[in-house]
């Protein structure tokens, strides 16, 4: 069967796809995005975390006939997502409410190709805290911890390892991790005390 | 394999009608699973994310119409007051990822014993909205698991919503595990204090074949918390009362042993929760909030 649907602002579309298929499996082996990883293809790891109309999913369990339609975005548009949110005023205003950015907003959402690469904050923060080990676990734990400080800007250490709770990291490498979420966040504290918002 | 894409809920009733074997798939945290590794290649898939009513509920005067598709998510977030107990069971449910795609339809469809929503539904006295081209018909949950992962639908039914009474007394859930996230149920209890009708009700999960109440423990309680007087007077209860209505809710387990723990231990643990959600429920009752909320 053929699915079409938004990956990072574009539309895509992927051809003899069978119908047991996962959104992980059409991403990764159809569209040539392979940051979202394939680990334990239960649910269990959250290494395939992508956003899907916005929450948080597991790629993996995700039918990709159910997807028809829908937008996705994943660690690789996950810079851009954040820029746009930036650019919106994103949640620190309140605006979005829990449900995250809104189907509308992620439809004018454009990626703008041929520009320097940047990162997101999260992902600029997990460099810097040194939470990159073998890096198999940061994708999707990077879309999880992107989208905690989307609708909590302040997060707790408890609300931290409730939103990472579905995301294993073997190297175990959990205390950089949370230390990047908190800087993070700090950062982003601080970007809106410079704007005197 | 064929990918059926309803899109509204009477054409999800034609084409399991004409596809009995299709196996509904909405959250697909347990269906895709089984797909993924090969255990299960079904005829057809019948995907029920394009029903947007199966992902909403109403809150009535007495009860909740939860919506089969409603993710945990939504159900921890905004029906904590009217459910409290299934709320509580939602939190425990796998991740927030799992928690943001799947439902209580998908625990009914399944019918494991480990499903984690089920102590809280039993507990609750709710009952299964199913329905066919045939008509709509409400199950009591009490008649609704009949096997291990057997339920009580017929071949061209699905699962449109559950009717939850509003609670109208503390509710709790507890569950044992070896971490707080992405684990099955070891085993869990769930306890529902009526006190309109002056009744209590439990429900055991993962500690028999299919999901059970208590119901000897229900009817002991029942008869004490009545003779002793204390729906009115709200007094403590004894520890005897609480011992053996622990006792009689370990005899309801029927275990086995497994990887996830042993069958002498799910019944002493079962025991174990019993009597504690007992004494969250009861001081709750009597107005002393608890204050921390885990096991």
């Amino acid at each position: 069967m053929r699915v079409t649907f938004t990956v990072n602002g574009r539309q895509q579309e992927a051809d003899d796809v069978w119908e047991g298929e996962s959104l992980l499996y059409v991403l990764r082996e159809r569209m040539g995005l392979p940051g979202s990883k394939n680990a334990c293809e239960q649910g269990e790891c959250g290494s395939c975390t992508v956003r899907l109309d916005g929450v948080p999913v597991c790629s993996c369990l995700v039918a990709a006939g159910q997807v028809e339609g829908r937008d996705v975005v994943t660690v690789e548009g996950l810079a851009d997502y954040a820029k746009q949110r930036a650019e919106h005023g994103g949640c620190a205003s309140g605006a979005c409410g829990s449900s995250g950015t809104s189907i509308d907003a992620a439809k004018q959402w454009q990626a703008k190709p041929g520009e320097s690469t940047e990162l997101s904050p999260i992902q600029q923060a997990f460099i810097d805290a040194g939470a990159v080990q073998c890096g198999f676990c940061t994708p999707g734990l990077l879309v999880a911890a992107d989208e905690l400080l989307e609708r909590n800007d302040s997060p707790s250490d408890a609300d931290i390892r409730e939103a990472l709770s579905g995301n294993l990291c073997r190297c175990t490498g959990y205390e950089k991790i949370l230390d990047a979420v908190r800087l993070a966040a700090a950062r982003g504290e601080n970007q809106t005390a410079g704007q005197g918002a | 394999m064929d990918f059926l894409r309803p899109a509204s809920w009477e054409e999800a009733l034609a084409a399991k009608a004409e596809h009995p074997t299709a196996v509904p798939i909405a959250g697909g945290t347990d269906v895709m699973v089984e797909i993924n590794f090969d255990h299960r290649r079904p005829e057809y898939l019948l995907d029920l994310n394009r029903i947007g009513e199966l992902s909403e509920w109403e809150v009535g005067e007495k009860t909740v119409r939860l919506g089969a598709s409603v993710p945990y998510t939504k159900i921890m977030e905004n029906l904590r007051t009217e459910l409290p107990g299934l709320a509580l069971a939602s939190h425990t449910v796998a991740s927030p990822q799992i928690r943001n795609r799947g439902g209580v339809g998908g625990n009914l469809g399944t019918a494991s014993p480990a499903g984690d929503a089920h102590p809280a539904l039993l507990a609750s006295g709710c009952e299964v909205e199913a329905e066919s081209v045939r008509g709509r018909r409400m199950i009591p949950i009490d008649e609704f698991y009949v096997g291990v992962k057997r339920n009580a639908l017929a071949p061209d039914e699905l699962i449109r919503s559950v009717h939850l009474p509003k609670a109208d007394g503390p509710q709790q859930f507890s569950k044992v595990g070896t971490r707080n996230a992405m684990v099955i149920a070891v085993c869990a209890f769930g306890i529902a204090l009526h006190p309109e009708t002056r009744t209590v009700r439990t429900g055991i999960g993962s500690a028999a074949p299919t999901p059970v109440r208590a119901r000897e423990a229900e009817d002991f309680l029942a008869a004490a918390l009545e003779e002793g007087g204390f729906w009115e007077s709200g007094n403590p209860i004894p520890p005897s009362v609480a011992k053996q209505f622990a006792q009689l809710a370990s005899g309801a387990c029927n275990p086995i042993d497994d990887v996830r723990g042993s069958a002498k231990y799910r019944r002493h643990a079962v025991g174990i929760m019993a009597r504690r959600t007992l004494g969250w429920t009861w001081e709750s009752y009597r107005g002393n909030e608890r204050s921390a909320q885990c096991a």
